[in-house]
């Protein structure tokens, strides 16, 4: 079991943030297409986490047994919420100026995604996962 | 400058050599900006050879960026994007990246050539 935790306050901290998460990914025994699937969810979710909820941190954590190999990601902030999340959840829906792509894509990406908001914050978990042969 | 933009007769190539921040990557567009309006190019070649992330604001900077340069009156091709980021680009949804694209930096020269010329005649 693997874990690694990372504040989220400035721009450099997504940086470090999608390198750990590559880095896991890699030696879990993770392909290049994910790790790579991997950073940008990573990239996506804890931009928002800074530039909408006040910063926080970001979880990674991992491991890989005789059946499977998991990394899963949990980033969390003590931002306003999100007011709608099917709305937020949708391709092209921005408050920000931005594509409105990022909690849409990360979703695509990974294997699992859950994402809760209320007046205290914001949280976010996704998952990917692979068989071991 | 965190990314050097080199002059090559009238066209301009800049390399993106490391893992940029949202700062640096609004830098960079202004920079790129300002250099194509100041040497008078008629093209720009990005090469993306080095990132391991696009992301959604990375792949909005690209296209405003390519969006201004055309109407400065100059053309860009974006060169070198990794298979694992394109694949990335792909499933993440919709056309994210509205750019043109090419293999490498020579075939991206190439094709920039080739669309000034369309420009021109
Ligand atoms: N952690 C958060 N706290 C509060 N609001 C958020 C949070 N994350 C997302 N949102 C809201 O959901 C919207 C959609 O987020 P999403 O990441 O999909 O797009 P974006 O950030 O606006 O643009 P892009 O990610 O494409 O640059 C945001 O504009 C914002 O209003
Ligand atoms: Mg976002």
């Amino acid at each position: 079991m693997m874990k690694e935790i990372i504040g989220l306050q400035q721009q450099t901290d997504i940086i470090q943030a999608r390198k750990i998460g590559r880095e896991m990914a890699k030696t879990l025994g993770f392909g290049s297409a994910d790790q790579t699937r991997l950073a940008t969810a990573i990239s996506e979710i804890t931009r928002n986490a800074i530039q909408y909820g006040r910063g926080g941190h970001c979880a990674i954590s991992g491991y890989s047994d005789r059946n499977e190999r998991k990394i899963s990601i949990s980033v969390e902030d003590r931002g306003p919420g999100i007011p709608d999340i099917d709305k937020a959840m949708e391709d092209g829906y921005t408050t920000g100026h931005g594509l409105g792509a990022g909690l849409p894509g990360a979703r695509r990406l990974m294997h699992e995604f859950h994402i809760e908001s209320g007046s205290g914050g914001t949280k976010v978990v996704m998952g990917m996962k692979q068989k071991n042969f | 400058m965190k990314v050097p933009i080199l002059k090559l007769g009238d066209i301009l190539l800049t390399s993106i050599q490391e893992d940029l921040t949202d700062q640096d990557a609004v830098d960079f567009q202004n920079d790129a900006l300002c250099k194509v309006r100041t040497s008078e190019v008629m093209g720009l070649v990005v090469d993306i050879t080095a990132l391991d992330v696009v992301d959604s604001f990375m792949a909005r900077v690209i296209n405003e960026t390519a969006n201004m340069v055309r109407l400065l009156g100059a053309e860009v091709v974006v060169c070198g994007m990794q298979p694992s980021v394109a694949l990335t680009l792909i499933e993440m949804g919709r056309e994210l990246l509205g750019v043109e694209t090419a293999l490498n930096l020579e075939l991206g020269v190439e094709k920039l050539r080739s669309l000034i010329e369309k420009r021109q005649s």
